[in-house]
């Protein structure tokens, strides 16, 4: 077992957002994390990640607890964080935002920046220029390949394919199927089933801070009473 | 009336310099932690006093004050963050002007108590005592010397935050810290490392000011650590390019003013600065807020 998320409880100051909350990824695997705005995605990569720790219950990876480890702590444990805004470092210039990513780890491995500029061509067109200058689409894909330069075991991806043309949409779907091609682990949070059933194994459905549901894509695609409740707009 | 007007720009340069000094330290460390430190002139006083004991210790040399008199007031920067400022960094902007002014009062007493409340003599920095001849007056060799340091300092961090890989890190962390962390950054040891070099840099100006000022006072510290405030604050809060500019500009100002309008020294500095705030509120380089 790569991950275990074991019934986690995580608290916005005194509000609690998470209830609970159990999944588990092997090695290798895609695994979606499904459900509206608002019902916990976020907060659930945001506390495997270090960045809002839970109250109760554990992280483990690879069997070794996460609790009390401070984000850049986690980071160097090989799990990488693409959050949903992105986060791309304004005055760094788009080669910078991935180097730096690769500085910072401790871990080597197949990616470098000529892969993911080769995964992402249009990463090495905007090189010399700032984040604060490139489009919301590079910004995404800026981001993958930052998460990427790390090296890491898993990537925690937090609404990929949100505000994405659908053609990009589709690019987004092979690079995905690449990363994994090389061994990374990714657990993505989503809305759109279409995308995620292209791209993932398993799913979860998470609904106002629980696990409300969960199952292969396929089953979860054909299900449709659990779509229609937790997943239709 | 050309020469006096020369002279008055090299006075204006090197007073200018000891501003640059103080306010890039401030300015560093607001640009990167968010903390406003009043107690930088502090950091000033102390490295000025530190290097005198030194120097006085060590044979009368200034140089080793220089070198081992801000490592001193490093360490205590690093104190001041590790125990007391890193506290309020989630608190608002005046619970951390309270704690720094506090430090502000400690330093000054701590002072007072060691090294006592009157003036301290300094002497001249060996190989610079001369003055030579510029256009026919007389210009301190030292006060050249103070003039090449300013610039090279300001290059030398520019380089360290545009052109290192540490300094790359520091301004990504600056302005995302949640993201920096998740990429494997020890944010708070990074910020403690910023104000430390900060001090450092603060209390080097005050070491290079002992055989500038020829002598030393309790409170030399406040005087400074305003005309660095209005520098930081006309050059645009964070900005240490609008910081140098800022510091050239009150440097030549204040010394035009001292020579042709005295009772108006420091009168000239606050307008200049009501005006470029009227102008342009961010400041020369400063960000919209």
């Amino acid at each position: 077992m790569l991950l275990e998320v074991g019934a986690i409880d995580t608290f916005y100051g005194t509000s609690h957002i998470l209830q609970q909350v159990s999944l588990t990824v092997e090695a290798g695997e895609v695994v979606a994390l499904l459900g509206r705005n608002g019902v916990g995605k976020t907060t659930t990569l945001r506390s495997i990640m270090g960045l809002t720790p839970p109250k109760a219950g554990g992280v483990r990876l690879q069997d070794k607890p996460l609790n009390g480890l401070g984000a850049h702590a986690i980071s160097r444990l090989g799990v990488a964080y693409m959050p949903d805004d992105l986060r791309i470092f304004p005055d760094l210039t788009c080669e910078e935002n991935l180097l730096i990513a690769q500085k910072l780890s401790p871990r080597q491995g197949y990616w470098d920046q000529e892969r993911v500029e080769a995964l992402f061509p249009v990463l090495a067109e905007r090189r010399r220029q700032k984040g604060l200058n490139l489009s919301g689409g590079e910004k995404k894909m800026l981001a993958m390949g930052r998460a990427l330069m790390a090296n890491p075991q898993l990537i925690l991806m937090d609404e990929p394919s949100e505000g994405l043309a659908p053609l990009i949409v589709r690019a987004l779907v092979l690079a995905i199927a690449e990363i994994r091609g090389h061994g990374v682990t990714i657990l993505l949070a989503d809305q759109n089933l279409k995308f995620c059933r292209q791209v993932c194994d398993r799913g979860y459905i998470i609904e106002k801070g629980r696990i409300v549901h969960q199952g292969g894509m396929e089953e979860i695609w054909a299900n449709e009473d659990v779509v229609k409740k937790y997943l239709a707009l | 009336m050309l020469e006096s007007i020369v002279h008055v720009c090299l006075a204006g340069l090197s007073g200018g310099m000891f501003i640059w000094l103080v306010a890039s330290g401030l300015t560093l460390i607001f640009g990167v932690l968010g903390v406003l430190n009043f107690a930088h002139g502090s950091f000033y006083m102390l490295g000025a006093y530190l290097c005198f004991s030194v120097l006085r210790a060590l044979g009368q040399n200034f140089w080793w004050g220089l070198l081992l008199g801000p490592l001193v007031v490093a360490a205590v920067g690093y104190l001041v963050e590790r125990f007391f400022l890193r506290r309020v960094y989630g608190l608002e902007l005046p619970y951390q002007l309270l704690l720094t002014f506090a430090f502000v009062l400690l330093f000054d007493d701590l002072v007072k108590i060691l090294w006592g409340a009157g003036s301290l003599g300094a002497p001249g920095a060996p190989g610079l005592t001369d003055s030579v001849p510029i256009l026919g007056r007389q210009f301190p060799v030292y006060n050249l010397f103070v003039i090449a340091v300013g610039p090279l300092v300001a290059v030398g961090l520019w380089a360290l935050l545009e052109k290192t890989w540490a300094g790359r890190i520091i301004r990504a962390s600056s302005s995302d810290r949640e993201m920096a962390s998740a990429l494997g950054v020890k944010v708070p040891a990074l910020f403690t490392a910023v104000f430390v070099f900060g001090s450092w840099l603060g209390a080097l100006g005050g070491g290079l000011a002992v055989p500038y000022l020829g002598l030393l006072t309790p409170g030399m510290g406040e005087q400074v650590i305003i005309e660095a405030f209005v520098v930081a604050v006309i050059g645009g809060l964070g900005s240490l390019k609008g910081a140098f500019l800022g510091a050239l500009l009150i440097g030549l100002l204040s010394a035009f003013g001292t020579r042709f309008l005295p009772a108006f020294d420091m009168f000239l500095t606050f307008i200049l600065m009501a005006g470029v705030l009227l102008w342009r509120p961010q400041g020369f380089f400063g960000e919209k807020r």
